[in-house]
């Protein structure tokens, strides 16, 4: 179940996204993601869940082109994105949707206005079919009622489900979603699970979920990839395969067991070097 | 040896911070026509940066006009001419006093809230949600401010100075007793509208624009954390304020170069 590829999987569509060998650091000094080769197949929602730090978010950015691999490539759609390329990339970025993990709303918008954002920048759609769309867009969310608010007057919850709003407001054939469940109490969490789940059917899209609330991914996704520090692929499949799965590290990880294969505590001098009678 | 690298070192740091500030400028000019294609969203500005700036100019032109009015006065009523007391102030407030203060107030006031709004959009991921969705956030968010700040600083300097001159006025005429004919007719007669307030207009447009920039580039540029905008925020001021004191220093010597 390790490694980077597999043989082609029955329950494998033709993928929208490709990362193909993909090496990135934000400096010299230390590389986030390692060699990555991963795929993610067209009306799909895929899950890539990893802990703290191994570079789930980094490669979101990847794909959206904010920042440029150091090697390798990262292909949408058979076109293999040039962030210096200004076109392409905005033309790229079109086809897709982001909810960031704290909804990067624009706090001084009201709900409709920032559902309404992409849409009157981007269309020339004439504004009462601007604010048909805006709450459909909310009603699908369940927050219909809430148009009128201001930003500040929302939940976080709610705060997430209005950027989801926002992110399908043009209705992307890629979704990616940062972190959605964190931070959100279990109805919300429950209810976000959801609405991932029935926008992919619903408008057919692709979606990208970066997270490491085990139970939730493994509820909604038809594939995860299961990723550890410095963006190694643990392991993949679908959901019913990683639980399944006895390898250790997937094991410790789909559990939520504190130590194991991946070690609890960070890597440190001996017990005896920092406490014993030497100690400084 | 050690030194004359860290020397070294910081030039080439400089450098490379000067290169980057341009190839900015350069990416904010050529988005300019898309802004002023929408310019709606620069009234916007124009409301948030200048009119709320009304406040802090108005009190300050006044009371620079006050206190100008009686300097003035103790120095000039000894080689008896008091009575030029209105062209000195007007001439002191529209080349000089009225740009320059206004451009200080201007980054203190404006420059601060534009970088304080553009790093927490950048730290909240405002920005980066903006590129996402392939929108230029320089064409929609930096743009419209950067004129904004070019109209706005000349609309307050202008209102600095001519508030100014009503406080020196009250001074003069109310308090010390000058012939309120005599304070306004030498400066009808002696203030030339291009070379005087024409001049003081443009330095002001200039100040603008660079205040303006200065506060964007650092709002843009700034790491996204809490301390990364106070520190961008406090170096915006003292940039400004240096590149305005310079830049005045210039424009004066290439203005006012003939009596």
């Amino acid at each position: 179940m390790a490694g980077a590829f597999r043989p082609p999987h029955p329950l494998r569509p033709d993928p929208l996204i490709e990362i193909d060998h993909v090496t990135f650091g934000y400096d010299s000094s230390r590389t986030i993601l390692n060699d990555v080769s991963l795929r993610f197949g067209r009306g799909q929602v895929t899950a890539v869940l990893g802990g703290s730090g191994c570079g789930k978010t980094t490669l979101l950015r990847l794909i959206g082109g904010v920042h440029a691999a150091n090697s390798g490539r990262v292909v949408f759609d058979g076109e293999v994105i040039d962030t210096r390329d200004r076109a392409q990339l905005y033309r790229i970025r079109r086809r897709l949707g982001m909810l960031f993990q704290f909804g990067a709303l624009f706090t001084d918008l009201s709900v409709f206005d920032n559902v309404a954002f992409p849409l009157r920048e981007m269309t020339d759609l004439p504004e009462p079919l601007v604010r048909d769309i805006v709450l459909m867009k909310l009603n699908a969310v369940g927050l219909r009622g809430a148009a009128n608010l201001k930003i500040a007057e929302v939940s976080g919850g709610m705060a997430r489900r209005i950027a989801l709003a926002r992110a399908i407001a043009l209705d992307p054939e890629l979704i990616m979603y940062d972190e959605p469940f964190a931070g959100l109490d279990l109805i919300s969490m429950g209810v976000a699970a959801k609405l991932i789940r029935t926008l992919n059917d619903v408008t057919g899209a692709t979606s990208l979920v970066i997270s490491h609330d085990v139970p939730e991914c493994m509820a909604i996704a038809d594939w995860v990839v299961l990723m550890a520090t410095g963006g190694r692929i643990v392991a993949q499949g679908t959901p019913a395969e990683l639980m399944a799965s006895t390898d250790p590290e997937v094991r410790q990880f789909v559990r939520g067991e504190p130590d194991g294969p991946v070690k609890f505590h960070y890597p440190a001098r001996s017990m005896a070097d920092d406490f014993g009678p030497g100690a400084p | 040896m050690g030194f004359v690298q860290s020397i070294g070192a910081r030039v080439l740091a400089a450098l490379h911070g000067l290169g980057h500030a341009a190839l900015f400028f350069v990416g904010l000019v050529g988005v300019l026509p898309q802004a002023l294609r929408r310019f709606g969203l620069v009234i916007t500005q124009v409301y948030a940066i200048g009119n709320r700036s009304l406040v802090i100019i108005l009190a300050s032109g006044l009371a620079v006009g006050f206190v100008l009015a009686l300097q003035m006065y103790y120095a000039l009523v000894t080689y008896g001419a008091a009575e030029s007391l209105g062209l000195v102030v007007n001439l002191s407030l529209v080349r000089e006093l009225g740009p320059v203060v206004t451009a200080l107030l201007f980054a203190g006031r404006a420059g601060t809230s534009l970088t304080a709004e553009i790093g927490l959009m950048k730290a909240g991921e405002q920005i980066a949600a903006m590129e996402l969705m392939a929108i230029d956030p320089r064409a929609r968010v930096l743009a419209p401010r950067f004129i904004a700040g070019a109209i706005s600083m000349p609309l307050l300097a202008i209102l600095f100075s001519a508030i100014g001159i009503l406080g020196a006025w009250v001074v003069a005429v109310g308090l010390i007793g000058i012939d309120a004919g005599n304070f306004w007719s030498i400066q009808q007669n002696k203030v030339d509208i291009w070379r005087d307030v024409g001049n003081g207009v443009v330095k002001s447009a200039v100040f603008g624009l660079i205040c303006t920039f200065v506060a964007l580039y650092q709002g843009y540029e700034t790491q996204a954390t809490p301390e990364g905008v106070a520190y961008a925020t406090t170096r915006t001021v003292v940039i400004s304020s240096l590149a305005v004191l310079a830049m005045d220093f210039i424009l004066t010597a290439l203005m006012f170069s003939t009596p």
